[in-house]
């Protein structure tokens, strides 16, 4: 099953996919673009790998890590599906990371890897912005670079891990503007889903809505205010996300006729 | 009469207390002995610390700073994330990693959020907190700073926190407050919060400038320089003038997991 997040006529749902529209819990039957779309799960702790593809360590010049690199991630920078994600005016080089998102089930503790996927209740995408212009060499990447507030997209959907039989082989694409931008392929993480968790577990104690972004492929770009992105990962689905400049935030923004003069 | 904010163990509301000396306290009109209530941890949110905010901190780093990997001092706030499987409560045994003979002791003024901040002026940082607490951050010692640190510091257990949150209005200058670590009764670090390189008010405006701050979230203002390590069966008390103290004991993990605590 395909689950979603999503507010709609004054109050916030659990929905399912159905027949390319969304079944409300209570029954009522929407338009994919007739709701705002959440986080499909509630965030706990969040932990994200950094060069975890060969192919992209390699793009950033650096050696494949002997150990996972991983950092962790606060609630405020996820959005949902169509999203606005914000690019600040100074930033001159802000590329997405579309990643596959591993959902924890159940509580883990000292898991070994042979065991690892029964702690797994499903899969959805995130796109992991970076803001490079913000990189120091303190605990890189930091939390300026990867904790923005919008700065991670997550969704649509939470899919069952029953319903993705190997997840360790899904097609990952990016497009910018509708133009192929970024190819891999989830079999070519260095440390795979399975030894993520034994990893993780083995020092510290995973809970349910704990979830793992697994790193993503080579392929980055710089994205421009009004870019539409979407990040795609084979049977979990597409996520929609568009940049958006510093105006909007500010009164009247790039909407004169709102300012209020006093 | 300071006036703070105590969350009970089995409790699922805080409790307005009024602080009368550093061994009672006034509840519900009740004369109590602090050391006899069940304190739970008072923080609901997410709880972010901040490295290298102690000018002590950095120049313990020394002519470091300006080669590999760091080539400068850092420019904006350094921050990483205690996740909730840290989070422990005064007097609670801290569990001491099998194969690690030491650990270091954080001792952390948290800065608790009140109302959702964004994009907070310093001028404006009092309106957004509620008060302080006391937190130890924990970590197993590292040298390199380089690459985020999850595996030193967010162990099961890691982020006491306590006793209570004291209101803003009960402290007189939070930029200057005395701290105090003692191991087994011996005074083992004393700092204040006057050495800090960003100010409470300071900190909050850089944090909040990327990265939303919300009600319930705690932001530590960093570790002192020359952090006391402690080993198995250590009692560990931090004091910080004007709040309290916050007691724990460094326990062995596996006698936890014999005890079934863990």
């Amino acid at each position: 099953m395909k689950r979603a997040r999503v507010a709609y006529a004054g109050a916030v749902h659990p929905a399912s996919e159905y027949y390319g529209r969304l079944k409300l819990a209570d029954g009522r039957i929407v338009n994919e673009q007739d709701v705002v779309w959440l986080p499909p799960v509630e965030p706990r702790t969040v932990f994200a790998l950094g060069l975890n593809y060969a192919d992209h360590a390699k793009e950033l010049a650096f050696n494949a890590p002997e150990e996972p690199l991983a950092f962790l991630k606060g609630p405020n920078t996820f959005i949902g599906h169509r999203g606005q994600t914000r690019r600040p005016a100074d930033a001159a080089y802000m590329h997405y990371e579309c990643e596959l998102a591993v959902v924890i089930g159940k509580k883990a503790k000292n898991i070994k890897k042979e065991e690892a996927f029964k702690y797994v209740s499903g899969y959805t995408i995130a796109n992991d912005y970076a803001i490079r212009d913000y990189l120091e060499n303190y605990y890189r990447p930091n939390l300026k670079v990867k904790n923005r507030d919008t700065c991670t997209p997550i969704g649509p959907w939470l899919v069952d891990a029953e319903d993705i039989p190997d997840p360790s082989n899904l097609a990952i694409k990016t497009y910018v503007n509708g133009k192929l931008t970024q190819q891999g392929n989830t079999k070519d993480m260095i440390f795979g889903i399975a030894d993520l968790i034994e990893y993780f577990s083995g020092f510290m104690t995973l809970s349910p809505g704990d979830i793992i972004l697994t790193g993503t492929p080579e392929g980055l770009a710089d994205t421009a205010v009004g870019d539409e992105i979407i990040t795609e990962i084979e049977g979990i689905g597409k996520l929609v996300n568009t940049i958006v400049g510093d105006d909007i935030f500010t009164e009247g923004g790039d909407r004169p006729h709102l300012k209020i003069h006093n | 009469m300071a006036k703070a904010r105590v969350k009970l163990q089995k409790s699922d509301y805080s409790e307005e207390i009024e602080i009368q000396s550093s061994r009672y306290i006034l509840m519900n009109g009740d004369k109590l002995e602090a050391s006899q209530i069940n304190l739970d941890n008072p923080i609901s949110g997410t709880v972010y610390g901040t490295l290298l905010n102690y000018k002590g901190s950095l120049a313990a780093l020394k002519e470091k700073v300006d080669h590999p990997p760091y080539n400068e001092p850092p420019k904006g706030p350094i921050l990483y994330i205690k996740p909730r499987n840290t989070f422990s409560s005064f007097s609670n045994p801290v569990p001491l990693p099998s194969g690690i003979p030491e650990l270091e002791i954080g001792a952390a003024l948290g800065i608790v959020i009140s109302k959702t901040a964004t994009r907070v002026k310093k001028e404006h940082a009092l309106d957004y907190i509620e008060g302080f607490t006391i937190a130890n951050d924990i970590s197993i010692p590292h040298e390199s700073f380089f690459r985020p640190a999850i595996r030193h510091k967010a162990r099961d257990g890691f982020c006491p926190i306590g006793p209570w949150v004291v209101s803003k209005e009960s402290i007189s200058n939070p930029d200057s407050l005395g701290i105090r670590v003692y191991i087994n009764g011996e005074l083992r670090q004393e700092n204040s919060t006057s050495n800090l390189i960003r100010s409470i008010s300071r900190l909050i405006e850089d944090v909040t400038d990327f990265m939303t701050l919300s009600t319930g979230d705690a932001l530590l203002v960093g570790v002192p320089e020359n952090a006391p390590l402690a080993k198995a069966n250590d009692h560990i008390r931090i004091e910080i003038d004007e709040i309290g103290y916050l007691e724990n004991t460094i326990i062995p993990e596996e006698k936890l997991s014999l005890e079934g605590i863990l």
